[in-house]
């Protein structure tokens, strides 16, 4: 092991990091919205809008990711005539869009089922309450089925979030320069795989340890209802005497 | 004289109706034509075994179960109903939604927000239903949270709290929307033995106040000693009704005879 080298390996793989958690971030974002827009279809009771939600979770949960990619990046490049006559060939040019687009896909298929889990596990005798005291449609939705809902499933959406942190490495292949890329590229400059990937694990075990704590710091601050209430004062002084 | 004059119409409106109410859960009939007529002040006890219709009657009432025939009048408005596919619906959201916000319910499982502080769940419907000014909320919210004995609790959450406790802010969060009319559905069934008695010293002191109450029980003490009218409920039908001086000293049911004789 040749430490000086790691070190300088070190330094040039962290200045991909922007680059992995913008792609992790921006796909995230997009993908929560779409993931909760997909868990409403799949609740509507409505067949013709169901189905639909239904059938693209199961394309985009049963075939990998990286299939997806090459299909959004190298696939569509194929029909470049047809997106530029509808003028979404600068769009679907830019590997970075390419590969938000795959990644969104990904975790809005995941994420809708996580969120999906989260409402129905909202008990039905808070959401009959809030009927009773008048609320409906969005107000209902909004004060008291979703913020339950969130509480939920947020544990299992926090793994989520780390499974996308990783799955960015996979827009190496489309010339992603973010921290895979990065390794990639030094590996084949110098030859030694095993410093450079070891670094780049590193990188990787950094960022999700920071990740996991932020989410189990907001876990924290959502559930005081979960934890014991602050300890009473008199019970304290009780064990004095 | 004003006065009178506005007493006099409000006896001649009653704060609820009921007539006819017919409902039924697949092949199961649990309501065979109810009527019932709560004036403003009325203190109603709704008595009957298990199975005799008497939640179902109360849930009709603001709607959480929606009746096959029959009509709901609050405060002289009726509740429109329409006809669907899946059966009767209301036909008009926004008025049920209103007439809720008037109508105030108790639970059995007490139904707090596990997510809101005992504070929070008092004030989220007159805050964002009846869109008061918070200031005011809180303000009320806490008079009515020292009313109910827990203004120690109100930045707890439910689950911090007894069964007892957690009633009594059920209580409160009902009494927090200036209801006309308050629904009880077995408020006390799921307490502990030692517990049912805090909450029904609230509902006795509410009944004393003159509110309109209509309280789905099993406590024969509060229906006999709180209530002015008793209902007895037998097979989705009023088997007995009357005062309670009258249906505990002579019942004219057979059934209701056995039912006291089993609750004693």
């Amino acid at each position: 092991m040749d430490f000086a080298f790691m070190q300088e390996a070190f330094l040039r793989l962290i200045t991909g990091i922007p680059l992995t958690l913008n792609l992790a971030f921006t796909s995230i974002a997009f993908g929560a919205i779409f993931a909760m827009l997909l868990a409403l279809m799949r609740m509507s009771n409505i067949k013709l809008i169901d189905w639909p939600a239904q059938a693209y979770v199961f394309v985009f949960r049963g075939t990998p990711l990286l299939v997806q990619i090459f299909l959004i990046y190298y696939g569509l490049g194929q029909f470049r005539p047809t997106l530029q006559e509808w003028g979404l060939w600068g769009f679907f040019r830019e590997p970075y869009w390419c590969a938000v687009l795959a990644l969104t896909m990904n975790t809005a298929a995941y994420g809708s089922e996580i969120i999906r889990g989260g409402l129905q596990s909202v008990p039905h005798n808070q959401v009959e309450a809030a009927r009773a005291c008048g609320m409906s449609g969005f107000l209902l939705f909004r004060r008291i089925v979703f913020p339950i809902a969130v509480r939920q499933a947020l544990p299992a959406y926090g793994s989520e979030i780390i499974l996308m942190v990783k799955a960015t490495s996979l827009a190496s292949v489309i010339t992603m320069m973010e921290v895979t890329g990065l390794a990639a590229k030094m590996i084949s400059q110098t030859f030694r795989a095993i410093e450079v990937f070891v670094v780049a694990g590193a990188i990787y075990l950094i960022l999700n340890f920071i990740i996991t704590r932020i989410i189990m710091a907001i876990e924290w601050w959502l559930s005081p209802h979960l934890r014991r209430p602050p300890a009473i004062k008199t019970r304290l002084e009780a064990v004095h005497v | 004289m004003s006065n009178g004059v506005a007493s006099l119409s409000s006896k001649t409106v009653p704060a609820v109706s009921i007539s006819n109410l017919r409902k039924s859960f697949g092949p199961l009939e649990v309501l065979k034509g109810v009527s019932l007529k709560a004036n403003e002040g009325d203190v109603i006890s709704i008595l009957g075994a298990s199975g005799s219709g008497k939640s179902t009657m109360l849930r009709c009432i603001n709607m959480l179960e929606v009746p096959d025939g029959g009509d709901v009048t609050i405060g002289g408005e009726t509740i429109k109903l329409k006809q669907s596919r899946k059966g009767m619906l209301p036909a008009d959201q926004r008025q049920v939604d209103r007439i809720r916000s008037r109508v105030a319910m108790v639970f059995q499982s007490f139904n707090l927000w596990s997510h809101m502080t005992i504070l929070e769940n008092v004030i989220e419907a007159p805050v964002h239903v009846q869109k008061r000014p918070k200031a005011e909320c809180i303000a009320e919210a806490e008079e009515l949270l020292a009313k109910v004995g827990i203004a120690d609790k109100r930045n707890q959450y439910p689950s911090h709290l007894s069964g007892g406790q957690q009633q009594r802010a059920a209580i409160a969060r009902a009494l927090a929307m200036r209801p006309d009319v308050m629904l009880f559905d077995e408020p006390t069934s799921a307490l502990d033995p030692e517990l049912v008695g805090e909450v029904l010293r609230v509902m006795r002191s509410l009944a004393e106040e003159g509110r309109t109450m209509l309280v789905v029980t099993h406590e024969m003490g509060f229906a006999r000693d709180v209530s002015n009218r008793v209902v007895f409920l037998h097979k989705g039908v009023v088997e007995e009704e009357g005062p309670p001086a009258e249906v505990f000293g002579a019942p004219k049911s057979e059934r209701f005879k056995q039912f006291i004789s089993s609750h004693r």
